[in-house]
């Protein structure tokens, strides 16, 4: 499916929860959005892959209404992006911790609530809700800078989810938090999916986007390069060929060499390969003891999205 | 390893160039400011108001009336000016002193009939007969009632020689049992050529200096705080509030800064609540908190220097939330034009300073230069004190306040205008 085609919608008669329409946003010189469109159905998760400053940020704060695009249009349940019914409409995450730090986390869920024209009752339910969800109700009237990293960073989606959204933009929410509460912040979105939320989850770590998201659009300088789930990316870059990763010892010249006169590409010692089948590995190493090689590892992969964004920019997704 | 530390504060420091830039200019600023108050860069030296009644019209006075008007450090009044330039009836001894009280003028020299008839005291008032001079001044300034008390003597002597030494010999006379005819006879030769020289001074030439002393008998009177048992508690309660309450409105509006710098005000803008709702609450709150400010400071001058703070309630309210809204307002201008909290404190600290130095919280306003007094007027300091002098010194009712009211909610609504518009930044990439 081409980053630009139309979805087919199951609610045919309601608004999608998000259209963006050959958007357009430059800062002076630089070009951070490029012309980009997607659509996204109810329930839908979407991940946006891509390196630092790809433009997954400006998109989605375009999305949220912080950003004017220069050209292009964002709608949010048919409403245009930062109007009164899409802000209603939608939850926004930002990579940064935006909180109260002199604030309680039960404070800071009241402030933001009210922003939204929460009260009473309803205001206390959606606070209890959300510090349930981010497993911080033991920690609801410490203060926010007295929280851990990882407390932190679920108070910061918390805040974002406190007025009951139908479209969240979670922009980076692991960034720079330990295994475990990244693990903790896994759980939380799965728990929002099961709802039906409908989520935009963006993210470098390639992982975080095979496992949460139904869809990933892959971008780079600020377009979006290729948009499915991730069988049909893979399966569009890779069809059935699988990656050989070998680890070879030898003089640095024979081993680039050897390497290259296979059509591989070494980095730091090790091969990789592309393969049609993976009973073409044994053909593959054949006289790797003979040009003087020693192999000390070897594995056969399925190609995954570090290797479709390689095979379609011919960058690491890292760098 | 001492070096590298300092190289590093160096580059930081380099960065931060608005800072940088301040950290020079607020100390010439400020030597400016004390240099033409203090030192001898005046542009006009600072001349002492003062009303003068001359009920008596005799000859004595009308030469004392001259000579006080040819005074330089004194600016005689003899009626009320009027904006259409109409013809205003000269001042009374009623209007006068209502002029002292509602601050008009400093001071008032009512001269009562019968003055001229004996206007020499010689040092004994009490042995003078007949009315004497009325000196009326208000409280808040002490300096002035003196020095137009130093230069009325000065101009005694030089402005009515005459008079002066026809008394004087009356006075020997009757205190030495009378002159003989040789002594009388001299006398009369010095006086002849005094009235000479009186005749040449009307004409114009410079008044002679002659002896000094304390020849003419005055009665001086406060007419505005002569009850007040702490004459300068009101005035500086609201001076030094003043300056505090501006270093406090910027420090507490920077928290824009920080929420800038967080995302948080990215966050509070993609909820329900908009650029102007945001600051419209942040000047609220800034308002309220100058205001408690302000409240603290003379319920302490009330419970310690027993300001008067219960019988000036209503006036203390409309000018501590006047004073108040228009400081809080200043604030947020600041926070908005500045992009770090380094540069709002640098920047709010010389904005701070130079309007409490010349809007007259660190020195009164009277004893500047005419042209830094007009500057003051550009300050919020300087109609806040007028107006909570207005209310705790001269005990004026509220409705006289609308002046200074008007002007510090039009400051208040031209800074937060602009603090709107600068604030657009912030709005949308």
């Amino acid at each position: 499916m081409s980053a630009n085609s139309k979805l087919a919608d199951p609610t045919a008669n309601s608004p999608l929860p998000l259209e963006v329409d050959a958007l357009v946003k430059r800062f002076g010189q630089v070009l951070a959005v490029d012309s980009i469109s997607l659509q996204l159905r109810s329930g839908e998760c979407l991940g946006l892959l891509g390196p630092n400053g790809a433009g997954k940020s400006t998109l989605i704060r375009a999305i949220a209404g912080r950003v004017i695009p220069d050209s292009g249009r964002v709608s949010v349940f048919g409403s245009a992006a930062g109007s009164p019914a899409a802000r209603a409409a939608l939850g926004w995450v930002p990579q940064d911790l935006a909180l109260y730090p002199r604030l309680s986390a039960r404070e800071n869920l009241s402030s933001f609530g009210r922003y939204y024209g929460l009260a009473g009752d309803k205001l206390e339910q959606s606070i209890a809700w959300c510090l349930k969800w981010a497993a911080l109700e033991d920690r609801a009237g410490d203060l926010t800078r007295n929280l851990s990293g990882g407390m932190k960073r679920r108070l910061n989606m918390a805040a974002g989810l406190i007025h009951q959204p139908r479209l969240v933009l979670m922009d980076e929410p692991t960034v720079g938090v330990d295994p475990q509460s990244r693990n903790r912040i896994f759980e939380m979105i799965a728990a929002l999916r099961a709802r039906g939320m409908t989520i935009i989850y963006t993210t470098h770590y390639m992982e975080e986007a095979e496992r949460l998201c139904d869809r990933i659009a892959i971008v780079d300088h600020g377009r979006i390069i290729a948009l499915d789930t991730r069988d049909a990316l893979i399966h569009n870059s890779f069809a059935s060929r699988s990656q050989v990763i070998a680890r070879l010892e030898g003089p640095a010249g024979k081993v680039s060499a050897w390497v290259a006169a296979r059509g591989g590409r070494l980095a730091d010692s090790t091969a990789e390969f592309t393969i049609e089948q993976p009973t073409q590995v044994a053909g593959l190493l054949e006289g790797a003891a003979d040009a003087g090689l020693e192999l000390i590892d070897l594995s056969l992969r399925r190609p995954n999205l570090e290797s479709v964004f390689l095979h379609l920019t011919g960058r690491e997704l890292r760098d | 390893m001492i070096i590298p530390i300092v190289r590093t504060a160096l580059m930081a420091l380099r960065r931060d160039r608005p800072s940088l830039a301040l950290s020079f200019i607020l100390p010439i600023t400020f030597f400016s400011i004390f240099a033409v108050v203090f030192g001898g860069r005046h542009d006009s030296v600072p001349r002492i108001s003062v009303i003068l009644v001359n009920e008596d019209q005799s000859q004595a006075s009308r030469q004392l009336v001259q000579s006080l008007q040819r005074e330089g450090s004194l600016d005689v009044t003899t009626r009320p000016t009027s904006k259409d330039k109409a013809a205003q009836p000269d001042y009374t001894a009623v209007t006068a002193e209502a002029a002292v009280k509602a601050g008009d003028i400093p001071v008032a020299l009512i001269i009562p009939r019968g003055w001229g008839a004996n206007p020499i005291s010689f040092a004994h008032q009490s042995s003078k007969s007949g009315p004497t001079l009325q000196l009326l001044y208000d409280a808040s300034d002490e300096i002035a009632p003196q020095m137009v008390g130093g230069l009325l003597q000065k101009a005694a002597m030089t402005g009515m020689p005459l008079t002066m030494a026809e008394q004087g010999i009356q006075y020997t006379s009757g205190f030495i049992g009378g002159l003989t005819p040789e002594q009388k006879t001299r006398m009369d030769a010095n006086l002849a050529q005094l009235r000479n020289l009186e005749s040449k001074q009307a004409a114009g030439a410079a008044p002679a200096s002659s002896a000094s002393g304390a020849l003419i008998a005055v009665q001086t009177r406060s007419v505005v705080g002569e009850n007040k048992r702490s004459p300068m508690i009101s005035y500086y309660a609201a001076a030094i509030g003043v300056m505090f309450l501006l270093f406090t409105a910027s420090g507490s509006s920077g928290a824009l800064l920080d929420e800038a710098e967080s995302g948080t005000l990215d966050r509070v803008l993609s909820s329900r609540i908009t650029m102007t709702g945001l600051l419209a609450g942040k000047l609220l709150f800034n308002t309220l908190l100058a205001f408690t400010q302000l409240a603290v400071m003379f319920l302490w001058a009330w419970a310690v220097y027993h300001l008067d703070l219960p019988s000036h309630i209503l006036g203390f309210l409309v000018m501590g939330l006047s004073t108040a809204v228009a400081v809080a307002s200043l604030g947020m201008l600041l926070a908005s034009l500045c992009h770090t909290r380094a540069q709002l404190g640098a920047v709010s600290t010389l904005v701070i300073l130079i309007m409490s130095s010349i809007g007259g919280s660190m020195f009164p306003r009277p004893l500047m230069p005419e042209s830094m007094q007009k500057a003051g007027l550009f300050t919020i300091n300087a109609w806040a004190i007028d107006g909570f002098t207005k209310v705790f010194w001269r005990d004026l009712p509220v409705t006289a306040l609308w002046q200074q009211v008007s002007v510090l909610l039009a400051i208040a609504i031209v800074l937060f205008s602009l603090a709107r518009r600068i604030a657009r930044r912030w709005e949308h990439a």
